[in-house]
């Protein structure tokens, strides 16, 4: 069988001005047969996309190619002039870019974007565009195949638009598909959703695809064959099976490290000994918190209601829950850049101004925000030296030399060179700057830190990397942290407390051990099955459970009665979930479950996890086990 | 585990420097997992040098031009043959010249005399002073403005933002010619008046861009951060907007001179800009322009002048703004 596409000893290089090439890419062999699906796997840096995109005989501005040949259908695409190319592009091989939300244009509707290069490289008419999208629209199970062609794309959600991204791509039937991190933004959730509809589509249009990720979790799903990349050359190919159960270079191996453990219980360590303090460092109580202002002072969109959380000293509480659950907006109420509409954030006791302009500057301090984004959180015209000084000479009031030596000492703590302190944030990469953003809130030598996603937008070896980083801090400095995120496994492995947001409602909090082992409550336990696994047939085999049944591929909304998550759980009650608020039971001390089952059948169904529980009867919140709060 | 990885390192010290150290911090730390190759954790050079202005081929020359004119302004009078009001009356030998209207360029008066029989090569380089004088502090005084305003009022926002905002469409409604002709009709023309003219009625559009490019950064997370942090109105405008708004709003500086420069030029045409006999290129091409009918060239030269400057500043514009995007661009791959 000849190879669909082929690269041969592929050279591709970087040509800095004035300074001598750097190879990117370092001769890299690798075939793709007629409906195989190639992962390439590596961190960032590794090449992986760059080498995806020689498949489209295209580089980034600055890259040249500088050797060996990208075949696709026996044609080089290196050699190829650019008409030829062009039309190789449009028919033999479709790109789908990482983010969908940056891929579409918001202005046109999505049946347009979807059939527009098709209809533009001549394929076919518009009619015939449409009703192939529409049989795509099938395939990948989006909503309403017939309608979300005409809607236009903030009308569908992040996953939706991934699916349809990859219609756009599939629409001129071509024999390559090149697949980008594709579900790297996603919820564990929506990426099973996504990985599914990926995966079948795949398998019945026949085509080849190059997926390129750094989750080997993700490409055990998806993958026949792995390349494992690593500076730009090829550490280790071969199938997946073999790759994942044999894995022969200890790169490789060191990349199944890195890949997160399953959400256990046992890892967080609490702080003991003289941090320890009886008031919480912070507590937020009774909060009513959201967008917009009515006249009469309440939000015109709720997103948080009756969240009562404290934070130990001391204590990672770490807060999960897909996007839109209201996580960043329970943070940005602690941090006072969104004022609460109801209720109270308590620091060490003493009763904050739910605006951030009447808190005292010392409780700002206190209270430290760090940004999901360092890209965008530290300004690219400020040396580093200045975004971390700042803190230092607007709360401590330090100056000069001291400041610089301070500078430099925390500099060190985040483990970055001192001579940084002479850089832009342009020059450093992704996870150096998230160590900068973490710097700059230690400058302020808080005791609480809001971490936002910090962890969300870098790849896994780096991540893990900050999370390391986190662990020690709190060891040295004895700072409260909250750590918010949609990972699971990362809070898992080093929160002492989880709070899982729903809806913008607590669903179930306590310790971690608590929380997870087992999970009690059913949206718990759907956010812990979404968790990829690095298995080959794990997709499939959570795609039967369920929650995955139930809960998948729905989106969260927001209810102002009842349980939110009703319309998405397993075990709901017809009559009662959706009509009255749950109640709050306590297992044991600190470990809060929002759920109308009782705890014995929420164990009980833990128990059976494969069937579908109808027989329960309608349990009223005045029962033993349980608190009413 | 390690030697395997060891020789690669060499390939990853690309541009980081400080790598070793680094390594060091990390091995002393003792990082989990990743413990085995530190230098995983310098996570490769995937932020590229910074990168200053490039000019190109062209760039250079008009800034070649720009320079030029420039240094003319500077020291034009003491360098121009004749005073721009001086009457060329006798030739080189001191022989009075019957009509010295319109004279073609000859070795005494290099590009030719005017309808009053006055040096043009002399008048453009005194106008030099005056067309890039007026039009450099109306820009200015425009920029200053419009800064101000404009991301002051992206900052504060609210009613502020409102009220600033309303005023100023109201001063874009009016074509700009006609709110010049109204005001100099009322106070006459003089050149501070028309400086200070220019300026406000182009600092209405630059107040438009710094808003825009104000609100544009005032939603990005650093500045959220520096809100957080408990910042004060003056540090966040001068810390964290205006070094962001920097590099857009010089392009549009050139522009904007420009605009200032063609509009004084337009305005001196109609006979209401600078009064003579101080020259300016725009009252220049007016004042000759019946020397077309002679076929003098009289009218041409000032305009080439006005065409040299403006265009060559629009080439820098360019140049500058094509590196910007270019940026731009990567960004967004």
């Amino acid at each position: 069988m000849t190879a669909l596409f082929e690269t041969r000893e592929l050279k591709i290089e970087a040509r800095p001005h004035g300074k001598p090439p750097i190879p990117i890419v370092k001769g890299v062999s690798f075939e793709v047969q007629p409906g195989q699906v190639v992962a390439l796997i590596g961190e960032s840096g590794s090449g992986k996309t760059t080498i995806s995109l020689a498949s489209l005989g295209y580089t980034k501005p600055g890259l040249y190619f500088s050797g060996g040949e990208a075949l696709l259908n026996g044609k080089d695409m290196i050699a190829l002039g650019p008409e030829d190319r062009r039309s190789m592009r449009g028919q033999n091989v479709a790109y789908l870019a990482q983010s969908a939300a940056a891929t579409f244009n918001p202005a046109l509707k999505i049946g347009e974007q979807v059939t527009e290069s098709a209809v533009v490289h001549g394929f076919m008419q518009q009619g015939d565009a449409t009703k192939r999208a529409e049989e795509l629209y099938h395939a990948l199970e989006l909503p309403a195949p017939d309608r979300i062609g005409y809607r236009y794309p903030h009308q569908v959600s992040g996953g939706q638009l991934q699916r349809l991204m990859a219609a756009m791509a599939l629409v001129s039937k071509p024999n390559l598909l090149v697949l980008d991190e594709p579900t790297t933004a996603l919820d564990v959730t929506t990426q099973i959703e996504v990985l599914k509809a990926f995966k079948k589509v795949i398998r019945e249009e026949g085509s080849a695809a190059i997926y390129v990720t750094h989750d080997l979790a993700v490409v055990a799903q998806i993958a026949d064959h792995i390349v494992v990349l690593y500076g730009g050359e090829v550490m280790e190919q071969g199938s997946a099976e073999q790759i994942i159960s044999h894995p022969g270079h200890s790169y490789t191996r060191r990349l199944m490290a890195a890949v997160r453990p399953a959400p256990t219980a046992g890892l967080g360590v609490a702080t003991e000994g003289e941090h320890r303090r009886d008031v919480p460092a912070l507590e937020v109580k009774d909060v009513m918190a959201g967008y917009g202002l009515n006249p009469d002072g309440t939000p015109m969109v709720t997103v948080l209601r009756d969240i009562n959380v404290s934070i130990e000293r001391g204590h990672v509480v770490g807060v999960i829950g897909e996007s839109g659950c209201g996580k960043s907006t329970l943070a940005r109420v602690m941090a006072g850049l969104l004022p609460a509409a109801e209720g109270e954030v308590i620091l060490d006791g003493t009763e904050l101004e739910a605006k951030l302009e009447d808190r005292k500057r010392d409780e700002l301090r206190r209270v430290q925000f760090v940004f999901q984004m360092a890209d965008t959180a530290l300004n690219p015209k400020q040396y580093i030296g200045d975004i971390v000084g700042r803190p230092l000479e607007f709360y401590h009031g330090l100056k000069g030399r001291k400041k610089r030596e301070r500078v430099a000492e925390i500099l060190q703590m985040v483990e970055l060179p001192t001579v940084f302190a002479n850089r832009f944030p342009g020059e450093l990469s992704g996870g150096q700057k998230q160590r900068i953003n973490l710097a700059r809130a230690l400058a302020a030598n808080p005791e609480v830190l809001l971490c936002d996603e910090v962890t969300s937008a870098l790849d896994t070896i780096v991540g893990a990397n900050v999370i390391k980083l986190l662990t020690n801090l709190r060891k040295e400095t004895g700072v409260s942290f909250v750590f918010i995120s949609h990972d699971l496994s990362t809070v898992a492995s080093f929160a002492d407390d989880i709070v899982v947001l729903y809806a913008g409602r607590v669903v179930e909090q306590g310790p971690t051990d608590e929380v997870l082992t087992p999970p009690f409550h059913p949206y718990t336990r759907l956010l812990i099955t979404s968790v990829p696994e690095l298995r080959v047939g794990w997709l499939e085999a959570t795609m039967e459970t369920r929650e995955a049944a139930a809960g998948i591929a729905r989106a969260v909304e927001m209810t102002a009665i009842g349980c939110p998550f009703y319309n998405r759980c397993p075990v709901a009650i017809d009559g009662t979930c959706d009509k009255v608020m749950p109640p709050i039971r306590v297992p044991s001390s600190g470990h809060e479950i929002a759920c109308h089952r009782t705890l014995d059948e929420l164990v009980e169904d833990q128990n059976k996890p494969q069937q579908v529980l109808h027989g329960y009867e309608t349990v009223h919140p005045d029962e033993e086990d349980e608190k009413h709060k | 585990m390690t030697n395997g990885n060891s020789d690669r390192d060499v390939d990853l010290t690309l541009g980081q420097p400080a790598r070793g150290e680094v390594a060091r911090a990390e091995q002393a730390e003792g990082i989990g997992t990743c413990q085995e190759d530190a230098s995983i954790y310098d996570e490769l050079p995937d932020a590229p040098p910074k990168q200053g202005i490039r000019l190109s081929r062209i760039g250079w020359l008009a800034t070649g031009i720009v320079a030029f004119w420039v240094i003319i302004a500077f020291v034009g009078p003491y360098i121009a043959p004749y005073h721009e009001a001086a009457f060329i009356e006798d030739d080189l030998a001191g022989n009075p010249i019957d009509d010295p209207t319109f004279m073609t360029p000859n070795e005494q008066t290099l590009l030719g005399t005017d309808y009053l029989g006055r040096d043009i090569f002399s008048r453009i380089i005194w106008g030099a002073r005056t067309t890039i004088g007026i039009s450099f502090a109306a820009t200015t005084l425009a920029y200053v403005i419009g800064i101000i305003l404009g991301i002051g009022t992206a900052v504060s926002g609210g009613w502020m933002d409102t009220i600033i905002s309303r005023i100023n469409d109201a001063i874009l409604s009016f074509p700009s010619i006609m709110l010049g002709l109204i005001v100099i009709a009322a106070f006459g023309s003089s050149i501070p008046l028309l400086i200070v003219l220019a300026g406000i009625i182009y600092a209405s559009s630059v107040f438009r861009i710094a808003r825009a490019l104000g609100q544009d950064i005032m939603v990005q997370d650093f500045v959220e951060a520096a809100k957080a942090r408990g910042e004060g109105l003056w540090w966040i405008i001068t810390r964290e907007v205006l070094p962001n708004a920097a590099m857009p709003l010089a392009t549009d500086f050139g522009l904007r001179l420009v605009f200032i420069i063609l509009f004084i030029s337009s305005l001196s045409f109609l006979g209401l800009g600078v009064q003579p006999p101080i020259s300016d290129w725009g009252s220049m091409v007016r004042e000759n322009l019946q020397g077309l009918g002679y076929g003098s060239i009289a009218p041409i030269m000032p305009a080439i002048a006005i065409a040299t400057l403006t265009i060559s500043i629009n080439l820098i514009v360019d140049d500058i703004s094509a590196q910007a995007g270019g940026g731009l661009a990567k960004k967004m791959v």
